[in-house]
């Protein structure tokens, strides 16, 4: 959201510190270009940085690879050819950037295997755990908006409910959850990734809380719409309450909330490293926490940058179809010179 | 965001202490156990006399009872003294983590803020890319070059935290530079230091505490649940999310152990939420509502 705001700011006619040059960028596949380039080069220096944390950590390549390991001669030539490390840094650099760009995140030493493989085999039922939450968020989300605002009492119950549920650690309601659903009601298995209904206390836990942001963003947005004089005019054709809300007022209450995509799938994807943890599910979550209590850097790096290149893209996709949608939006980012 | 209080705003004086006293009750309760946490902090010894170290296998997992206000764990801990004295490591994780995350943030936003040109652009973008990590997973790729442990622990979390506060004070920054006090102090002919020293830091810094108190909760979560994952405080230090961790494993047997160390996250960061949310309308010059 702070971004919003230096956009805003940005727009008034600068004085003073500012001698940011403006330059004209009006045309929209321009603009789109720009936000296009902007994100790979985020992408960029997060792998620069990936990079240069390596070389920065204490102790020597090889020893922070191996960790644990029997040092071999073998092993010791295998890391150096894969890292080129009797190759002077720039080329160093440029080979890595060059696998990374390949999906080649190199070999994990301590486990002994392909990181890449290795992430894709965990992929699934992380996407599958996130996409499960991501529904329970959103639907808790809308329900909670729908229904409760500009009305009195109903808000102020489902805001006391949000603030509830937004302090709660989520794997303490993980805890809570399996506690009461699997081994007192016994209607949810305990942990594992077999069946559907294994799904469902994890997303429950990982999801309410997310869905307790967007539901406030959500209703605060609403209750704008619903102010408006447009809002007015649908009442005089005789909509009744809960179409304005659902067809009229959603459609604008949204837009903010979308916003908060790229937020949210950052949270959901940290969020799966402990919800995996309290239900013993398989997952990136599971190698990520394994991979940082033993050292293994290559496989930490990897996940990091696979999570950084999501967020990226899809806050991207947010911005782009915001430029789409809006035209307001146009002539102002012009004006900002972002 | 605004700086200044519209006065038709305030709330009439008789109306403001009739809100204090009936209409919010949730601030009382929050403060009086914000009290509490902050005496369990200091002097644990006030509250109870159990050593939260201390096992005693002959007295394992026995239910809440009035020796036992909370039961005891698998070890026969006392868990009453356990989440007593676990306050000391979320709070000081906690504070110090987000201490650091304002100090860097500020120092960070007030230099791109005030310099401008290639500073604020290589510090903006620098941000940018932190953000593009999630916070908990950006700590997680920190710990996994420091190891785990408390103090690893307090600067990962803080440092991945940096973004929020040096975004915040920039944008500030700009506003209260490009407002008409300012431009009317520099008609006075005020040196430039003495105008980023007496008309601008005041105000640019203005949000810096209330911020840190709303964040305060948000990384008392994150904390807790790094610990859960074993990457904090280790066994046998009562840390709330350690002893989670460990409750996850007798939950079959022993609920309580498993229920009052999260009791005790979620009530602190609801009571740190309802005051900093307060302080913030107050800020504001908002009738609260």
């Amino acid at each position: 959201m702070s971004a919003d705001n230096t956009t805003a700011f940005e727009q008034s006619p600068s004085a003073w510190f500012s001698r940011r040059r403006r330059l004209k960028r009006n045309s929209l596949a321009s603009q789109i270009l720009v936000r296009i380039g902007s994100a790979i080069a985020v992408l960029w220096a997060a792998v620069t940085l990936s990079f240069i944390s390596i070389h920065l950590a204490p102790g020597d390549i090889i020893s922070l690879l191996i960790g644990e390991q029997l040092r071999t001669p073998e092993i010791e030539a295998a890391i150096r050819l894969e890292w080129g490390l009797d190759k002077p840094l720039q080329s160093q650099y440029l080979t890595y950037l060059l696998r990374v760009l390949h999906g080649d995140f190199g070999r994990s030493y301590i486990l002994q295997t392909d990181v890449s493989g290795l992430v894709l085999s965990q992929m699934l039922p992380t996407l599958k755990l996130t996409a499960a939450a991501l529904v329970v968020a959103v639907v808790f989300a809308v329900a909670s908006a729908l229904l409760t605002a500009g009305r009195r009492l109903p808000r102020s119950i489902a805001g006391s409910l949000e603030l509830i549920l937004i302090s709660t650690p989520s794997f303490w309601l993980g805890i809570v959850l399996l506690f009461i659903f699997s081994f007192t009601l016994k209607i949810f298995p305990v942990a594992g990734d077999r069946t559907f209904s294994a799904l469902v206390l994890p997303a429950l836990s990982l999801g309410l809380s997310l869905g307790a942001v967007i539901g406030q963003v959500l209703r605060q947005g609403l209750e704008r719409a619903l102010e408006e004089p447009f809002m007015l005019t649908v009442k005089s054709w005789g909509a009744n309450d809960f179409v304005l809300r659902l067809r009229h007022g959603l459609r604008h209450a949204a837009l903010p909330a979308v916003t908060l995509a790229g937020w949210l799938v950052g949270n959901l994807l940290s969020g799966a490293v402990i919800t995996e943890a309290v239900f013993g599910r398989p997952g990136l979550g599971r190698i990520t926490v394994d991979a940082v209590l033993a050292h293994d850097l290559p496989v930490v790096l990897a996940v990091a940058i696979l999570s950084a290149f999501t967020y990226v893209v899809l806050s991207t996709l947010v911005d782009v179809l915001y430029l789409l949608l809006d035209p307001r939006l146009r002539n102002q980012n012009a004006e900002a010179g972002h | 965001m605004s700086v200044s209080s519209s006065p038709e705003q305030e709330a009439d004086p008789r109306q403001q202490r009739l809100y204090w006293r009936v209409a919010n009750p949730g601030l009382t309760l929050s403060a009086i156990f914000i009290l509490l946490v902050v005496i369990a902090t200091i002097w644990p010894q006030v509250l109870t006399a159990a050593n939260p170290i201390a096992a005693d296998p002959l007295q394992a997992q026995l239910p809440p009872s009035m020796q036992h206000w909370f039961g005891t764990d698998h070890l026969g801990r006392d868990v009453f003294s356990r989440v007593v004295y676990g306050a000391r490591y979320s709070i000081l994780i906690g504070v110090s983590a987000v201490a650091i995350a304002a100090i860097v943030g500020t120092f960070l936003g007030l230099l791109s803020g005030l310099v401008r040109g290639l500073v604020d652009e290589a510090i903006s973008r620098f941000l940018d890319v932190i953000s593009s990590f999630p916070d908990l997973l950006l700590a997680l790729v920190l710990i996994s070059f420091t190891g785990p442990g408390t103090i690893n622990l307090i600067f990962a979390l803080g440092l991945a935290s940096v973004p929020r506060f040096a975004r915040v004070v920039r944008a500030q920054t700009f506003v209260i530079a490009k407002s008409g006090y300012v431009e009317q102090a520099r008609t006075f002919g005020l040196g430039r230091s003495v105008l980023v020293v007496r008309h601008i830091l005041p105000h640019a810094l203005a949000q810096v505490p209330i911020l840190a108190t709303i964040g305060l909760g948000t990384t008392i979560i994150q904390a807790a649940g790094l610990s859960f994952l074993g990457m904090g405080p280790q066994p046998p230090a009562p840390e709330w999310g350690a002893m989670l961790a460990e409750a996850r494993n007798y939950l079959r047997v022993a609920w309580w152990i498993g229920v009052w160390p999260g009791l005790a996250i979620t009530l602190t960061v609801i009571s740190i939420s309802v005051l900093g949310r307060r302080w913030q309308l107050a800020f504001e010059g908002r009738r609260p509502s």
